[in-house]
Parts: C-alpha cells; structure tokens; sequence
C-alpha cells in the first residue's frame, strides 16, 4: 500500500460532507477529482485521519449560464470544461487554457473546485478564475459565502478557506466584449505546470484597445492581476513597438523566483516574451474583427 | 496498527467491471485502483512506474476514460466498467492500435506500451489528431525511455489515418 491508512466516507450531501470535514477536526482531506492529492497521499507527504470523497454528492458537476456568468460546479472534471460548447461561446480564454492542464488522463478525473482549493500558483485554474475575476462559492457547517478569486489564494498552495470550508461552485463573470484575447503558456513538457503564462483580453473602441485585462502565472506565489499592465494597454493599437512596451510593463510588475526549473532572470525574460505574443496574437484576432 | 498509530480502517465491499468479467472484493480504502488490478484481480498487463501520476503506465479506461490507475482509488472504482490492456485484442487477433504498434515497431522493452495503447485508444476517440503535433501533445503524459516516441507516433498516425478513411 502507498498511502498510510485512512477512513473514507463518501456522504451523499454537501452538508453532510462539511460536518464530516468539521469532525475530523483538521485532521480531514476533501476528495474531489484525486489528482493533486493523490500523489501527496502515495508519497506520504498527506497522512490525514479521514478522506472525506465529493463523488457522491449530487448536483455538483454542471456548466450552465446563469445571466451574465457562467456558473460551474465544483467537481466538474477538466475534460467537460475542455469539450464545453458554452464554455467555447462565452469563456474563450478558458477554452484555450485547458489542453494546457495536466494530460488527457489527468483532466478526465481532475476537477475545478480540487484545482482551485490546491491553489498551486502555476495551475490554469487558478489563473483563469483570477483573471476572469470569478467568484468562489464556499459552504461552511453555519452559511455559505462568496470569495473573490483574488482574496482566495493566499500563498503558494494556501487558499483562505475555514478547515470545515468546502468549494461547491464557481461562477466566472462573462467578459462583457473580449474581440481581442490571448492565452500563452511554456512549460517543460507539454501539460506539465507552467513556468511562465499570461491571458491578455481586450474590446476595441475606434481602433483603439479598451476594457483590457491582463493576469498572468508561475512568476509569483499566486496567479496575479496586473492593473497596471491593464491600464498601460488602454488607448493602444497593435504594432511591434506597443507589444514590446507592453512586455516591458509586464516585466516591471513582476519579480519572480528562481527555482529547480530555471532562474528568476530566465523567467523574467520567459513572461516578457509570451506578454509581447499574446499582446500581437490578442491584436490581430481583434483586428481580424473589425468592420 | 500501521505506522502512523492508527488502526486501518475497515475495508470496504466493491464490484468492479474490468474487460467484461465482475470481480467482487474487500478493500481498505487505501488500495490504489492499479494495485487492486494488479494484485487483488492478478491482470499484470497494466504497469506500474512512478505511482505518483507522472509516468503514464498505469494508464486504463474507467467508463471510458483514459484514467491514470495510481491516482484513483479502488473504492472509487465500484461500479465502473473498466478495460485494460488485457481488455483490447488477443495475441493471435491484435486490435487496430496494437497492430499499428506492431507494424511500426512502436514499442522495444514493452514496458510503458500498455499506457501508451490505453491513452491511444481515448485520443483517437477524442480528437481528430489531424497533426503529428497533435499526437505529440496528447502522448505527453506517457514516458517511453527506449523509442524516442517517433515509432509510437506513427503508430498513432497509422490508427488515426485508418480511423478516418484515409492514408496520407
């Protein structure tokens, strides 16, 4: 056997599985889709009392609009946010990001709500719900509450739930017009967590970029919202010199790690060019837009 | 008593389908889903390598998807169809992927083939593979250490093109 022994419970409702997790007094592990917690388990790094498994609760894998959102339940697997014709229609940046998770195998059984609770800072998940400005719903043993993405992670793979808090939905804000958007990515293997990634999406007004939003990952201990990069893009058109500028702006925001991968220098470099290809990439399906 | 202190916990009735036969079993939680296929039920085809969801060996289908066998746990595994290796042809009749590997010489010490042949079979199902690039990118949770993947590839190039009619 891999892992140390455990309990395992697999409650049919999600309070019954928040008093499950609220009885286990910290010594207790959600199991959504396994894919970050099993291995944390096989290598004995995760010895927790109690697996308390989501797979029976029901009604907690959906993709489904909801007004002006798109609402996703939190154990809906990789794989049915990738094959999504809704999440294609309204969430495109998304849509492009999730070949990037993981591997087939790994998306068939991983799932939104693991992702974001795991809070590794250089998964697509996180990032996308930074980036999209998500809202992360969460059921506690008293009352429910919402989280913003951004106050949701907290460090690398600390997210700010209450120990008996668990994720049971995730609604992402439809961007009101994103004629221009970009998702770019290096990792050292393809599907592996990325050393560098960056989503830009913008409108254009006159010929001109507006309502731009800009997060990137793998370059701090949370995915991360530029503002400033945002407001730098407003009131640009696309050209070699913009993009450039705009990569310098990204660069200057950012002052990442080095680790085991690469140096903090490389990854500088690695973020500033991948701001300047999704900048050219966000421009000219922007432009291929325009009248 | 395991070394934690704790006691084990109480194992758990499952019944499980793998290529078209019903094993009923008692498991502990714990039991990984390739351990139980490989031990518990004794079908040896599927491989175990890293068992931390790196490697791709252990790759099956549960209920159709390609899933790694190290990251899931038996008891997750009640009720579900599943097919291994052992699942897809015999020797004397290959299915269409396994002749391909053949054909092409796709695999040398055999070791990660069974991984590569389950995750073959959900890609070709899954998209249209219209690019080597694409078959690269879909393998990239595999690890072959003998063939340099190129033989593994056109093996998947030979099925995809068989799959759509077509030879390019």
């Amino acid at each position: 056997m891999k892992p140390a022994a455990f309990d395992y419970i697999a409650p049919t409702s999600l309070e019954a599985a928040v008093a499950a997790l609220a009885a286990a007094n910290g010594d207790g592990k959600v199991l959504a889709g396994g894919q970050s917690l099993m291995p944390l388990l096989n290598f004995r790094m995760a010895r927790p009392a109690i697996l308390i498994d989501l797979m029976h609760v029901p009604g907690m894998s959906f993709i489904e609009s909801r007004g002006d959102k798109v609402a996703i339940g939190a154990m809906t697997r990789h794989a049915d946010l990738e094959f999504s014709e809704l999440v294609a229609a309204k969430l495109p940046v998304m849509a492009a990001a999730m070949r990037h998770v993981a591997h087939l195998a790994i998306r068939n059984k991983g799932t939104i709500g693991g992702s974001l609770s795991h809070a590794d800072p250089a998964a697509e998940l996180p990032m996308l719900a930074v980036f999209y400005g998500a809202t992360i719903r969460v059921q506690g043993p008293e009352r429910r509450r919402d989280i913003p993405a951004e106050d949701f992670f907290v460090s690398a793979l600390t997210n700010c739930l209450d120990p008996e808090e668990i994720v049971f939905e995730i609604e992402f804000p439809v961007l009101r017009s994103h004629a221009g958007w970009a998702f770019e990515e290096v990792a050292r293997r393809f599907g592996d967590f990325a050393l560098a990634s960056i989503a830009v999406s913008f409108e254009l007004l006159d010929r001109q970029i507006a309502d731009a939003r800009v997060a990137v990952m793998g370059v701090a201990d949370t995915p991360r919202r530029l503002r400033e990069a945002e407001t730098a893009l407003q009131g640009l058109q696309g050209s070699p010199e913009a993009a450039a500028g705009f990569a310098g702006v990204v660069r200057s925001c950012l002052t990442p790690e080095s680790d085991i991968h690469v140096s903090a220098e490389y990854r500088i470099n690695l973020i500033g060019a991948l701001a300047e290809k999704a900048f050219t990439a966000a421009w000219t399906r922007a432009a291929g837009q325009l009248p | 008593m395991d070394a934690r202190g704790g006691t084990v916990a109480v194992k758990m009735d499952i019944v499980v389908t793998v290529n078209g036969r019903k094993y009923a079993a008692s498991v502990e939680p714990r039991l990984l889903l390739s351990d139980f296929i490989r031990d518990t039920i004794g079908l040896t085809g599927t491989h175990v390598g890293c068992e931390h969801g790196v490697c791709g060996a252990c790759t099956i289908l549960v209920n159709g998807d390609s899933v790694r066998s190290c990251l899931t746990l038996a008891v997750r595994a009640d009720g579900a169809e599943i097919v291994t290796v052992e699942g897809l042809g015999t020797p004397d009749e290959l299915n269409t992927i396994q002749t391909q590997f053949r054909e092409k010489h796709g695999l040398q010490c055999g070791f990660c083939t069974p991984g590569m042949l389950m995750t073959a079979m959900d890609l070709l199902k899954k998209y249209p593979l219209s690019s080597d690039d694409e078959i690269r990118e879909g393998l990239s949770g595999n690890l072959c250490r003998c063939t340099g993947y190129q033989n593994i590839v056109a093996a998947i190039r030979a099925a995809a093109d068989l799959r759509d009619g077509s030879s390019r």
